[in-house]
């Protein structure tokens, strides 16, 4: 599905320089995780041996070519996964250990899904798709309304709230998702390719909404083998066969 | 809380955006309820007419006859019996007045007859003509609502004088009062001197409207006395509370009045509501059974379409499914959302289906009124609870295997 590297173009001139936030506390801490998965006869080492820790106020890019292990890793971090071996404590609470239903709120409260595809619902308008995660918080129609509509406002989308997805640009729609992965206040913001089916000049422009967000005070996780978006994060990590080749700052 | 109006949201979305689809479906779950509320419907009908024959026959008399009206294997011990005679009843009351705390209140010679009858103008055949006494008034279950039953003194005297049904009232004297007319009984003039209430067929084949009571005495002067089965003695008990010991009280009278000795067997029957009911009872009940067992099969085809269906919506939106688990979905509120689906179409053709059910009985009524159908409103309930039901066991396979996808292969999922 990833195309291959190219030649990348020289980076665009930031427009000003780029604020670091100090470190917050520690948010995600994964020690020696490991992940198989068994095809058959076949044993496959999506993970061998991961150790990461991630702080609030963090903007993190996971780079790596395709089999390197970022999908899993970053399903793990998602909690969508759960290592088959290792430690994986978020917010102090071990994630290994827990049930689907807990994974399910975890999902729910702390981490907002930003999806390469955008992962709308076609027949919602924009504002009940930025409701969903307060449905399942279980939060009352008034304010789930009333929450949905500032998500919107806050990516600039205040006045598309009852657009369905297919009235929308791929740049609005991605806006929509990043509406709807803020509404709960998650601690981390996990985006997979958010720029991977957009062109260029929108991928610019939610790169700068990425921007914003990391200076508004949100922790952001980037998914992504493109130089150009992981170039934006303060701090970049590198898979490759299901180890961490290289952690340093952007 | 939240969860559920959302999941109902979804599902009325979900049957709006496939709307044929959706329909389809359903259709099997119309014609399955449909099929289910009207055999019940007729199982309905068919009980409360009988309830309603029954009630005919009176719950506080005993009948005195040379058959029993349900068992007919012991043929040959039946046939030959000495034939009941009207002057049965003459010695029985006798007996009755001499027992102290008699249990029976009275009893009343009836010889039936088929005949016609006729006016100067109109004439109706296939009547059943009764001879009995004065006395028969107190066993009537229908009201006499114009005029009076015949008197003592009428009935002693063998006065041609007649009490008719509604149906006869209707057939000689449309439009107009029957009492005081002359109708034509075997060539022999009648008064008419009373009309009775309508009270409908008897398990719908003859009907005690299409009766005529004349005094016994002369029935049996122009018609001769019917002996083998046509005389039976009626008697009215006190107390149906008591029936049994009533029925015992009646045996011993009889014997007497038969002149049996010890350890012969009665040479007659008694007959009573009550027996007749328990013997069709298991009849009915089995009927019932088979009736709803066949028309459940047409709803387990419906169900098995509300099965097909959902697990199709479920392939269909495995992504939507892995995006909503992403998003803190727990496995309860998907598995919630496509049995609420499921049961959506299911009450939804359930509602079709006892439409059309209200429908068809009332057709039924209009143009075959002799077939009983009766929706009752507890049938209704029942239908719903049952739409209900095979929604959710049709649903369930598929949304629990919704419920219990992985996130990862289901947001992966092309």
């Amino acid at each position: 599905m990833n195309p291959p590297p190219e030649a990348s173009p020289p980076p665009a001139a930031l427009p000003r320089p780029r604020p670091i936030r100090p470190p917050g506390p520690l948010v995600i801490a994964i020690d020696d995780v490991a992940k198989l998965y068994v095809m058959g006869e076949e044993t496959i080492h999506a993970l061998r041996s991961v150790s990461l820790r991630i702080h609030r106020n963090e903007y993190l890019a996971i780079m790596g070519p395709s089999g390197s292990g970022k999908s899993t890793l970053m399903n793990m971090l998602g909690c969508l996964d759960t290592p088959t071996s290792g430690r994986y404590e978020f917010n102090g609470r071990n994630v290994a250990a827990m049930d689907d239903d807990e994974l399910a709120a975890i999902r729910n409260r702390e981490i907002g899904f930003v999806f390469q595809t955008f992962n709308l619902l076609p027949r919602s308008n924009a504002l009940r798709n930025v409701e969903l995660p307060l449905i399942y918080a279980g939060l009352p129609p008034e304010e789930r309304r009333e929450r949905a509509r500032q998500a919107l406002a806050d990516v600039g989308l205040g006045n598309r709230l009852d657009h369905k997805p297919a009235e929308l640009s791929g740049g609005q729609r991605q806006r929509v998702a990043i509406a709807r992965a803020l509404v709960n206040r998650p601690s981390i913001l996990l985006a997979d390719e958010p720029t991977g089916n957009l062109d260029s000049q929108t991928g610019v422009e939610i790169m700068a909404l990425f921007e914003e967000l990391y200076e508004r005070g949100n922790t952001l996780i980037v998914v992504t083998h493109e130089e150009d978006v992981a170039r934006h994060a303060r701090r970049i990590v590198r898979l490759r066969d299901g180890l961490i080749a290289s952690d340093e700052p952007a | 809380m939240y969860e559920l109006t959302e999941a109902f949201r979804i599902a009325l979305a979900q049957i709006g955006a496939h709307k044929m689809r959706s329909a389809l479906t359903a259709l099997g779950v119309i014609i399955g309820i449909t099929a289910v509320t009207l055999m019940g419907a007729a199982i309905h009908g068919m009980d409360v007419s009988f309830e309603r024959s029954l009630d005919l026959l009176g719950n506080d008399v005993l009948y005195v006859n040379k058959w029993p009206w349900t068992n007919m294997v012991d043929w040959w011990n039946f046939v030959n019996r000495p034939p009941i005679l009207p002057e049965n009843a003459a010695r029985l009351n006798k007996i009755i007045a001499a027992t102290p705390h008699s249990l029976l209140e009275v009893s009343v010679p009836v010889c039936v007859y088929g005949v016609s009858v006729k006016t100067g103008t109109h004439q109706a055949s296939g009547v059943f003509l009764d001879g009995t006494t004065y006395a028969y008034a107190r066993l009537l279950t229908a009201d006499v609502v114009e005029g009076r039953f015949f008197t003592p003194e009428e009935s002693d005297g063998g006065r041609q004088v007649g009490v008719i049904g509604a149906d006869v009232a209707d057939t000689l004297f449309p439009g107009q009062p029957a009492v005081g007319q002359s109708m034509m009984l075997g060539g022999q003039p009648y008064r008419v001197v009373g009309v009775l209430s309508r009270q409908g067929p008897f398990l719908g084949r003859f009907s005690y409207d299409n009766q005529i009571f004349v005094t016994i005495a002369s029935a049996r002067k122009y018609f001769g006395t019917p002996r083998n089965g046509g005389t039976e003695v009626r008697v009215k008990v006190r107390d149906p509370a008591r029936m049994d010991d009533a029925v015992d009280e009646l045996i011993g009278a009889m014997r007497r009045v038969r002149g049996q000795l010890p350890g012969e067997r009665d040479n007659f029957t008694i007959n009573q509501q009550q027996a007749f009911k328990s013997q069709l009872d298991p009849v009915k009940r089995v009927i019932a059974l088979v009736g709803l067992f066949i028309t459940g099969l047409a709803l387990s085809v419906g169900a098995i379409g509300i099965m097909n269906i959902t697990f199709v919506s479920v392939k269909e939106r495995t992504r939507e499914i892995g995006t909503r688990k992403a998003l803190g979905a727990r496995r309860r509120t998907i598995l919630l959302q496509f049995l609420i689906e499921a049961v959506s179409i299911c009450v939804a053709g359930g509602l079709a289906g006892v439409a059309v059910t209200f429908g068809l009985s009332l057709f039924i009524a209009k143009s075959l009124p002799n077939l009983p159908v009766d929706l009752s409103f507890a049938l209704i309930a029942i239908s719903m609870l049952v739409s209900v039901v095979t929604g959710v066991l049709a649903g369930f396979a598929p949304a629990l295997g919704a419920s219990r996808l992985d996130p990862v292969d289901a947001l992966r999922y092309e």
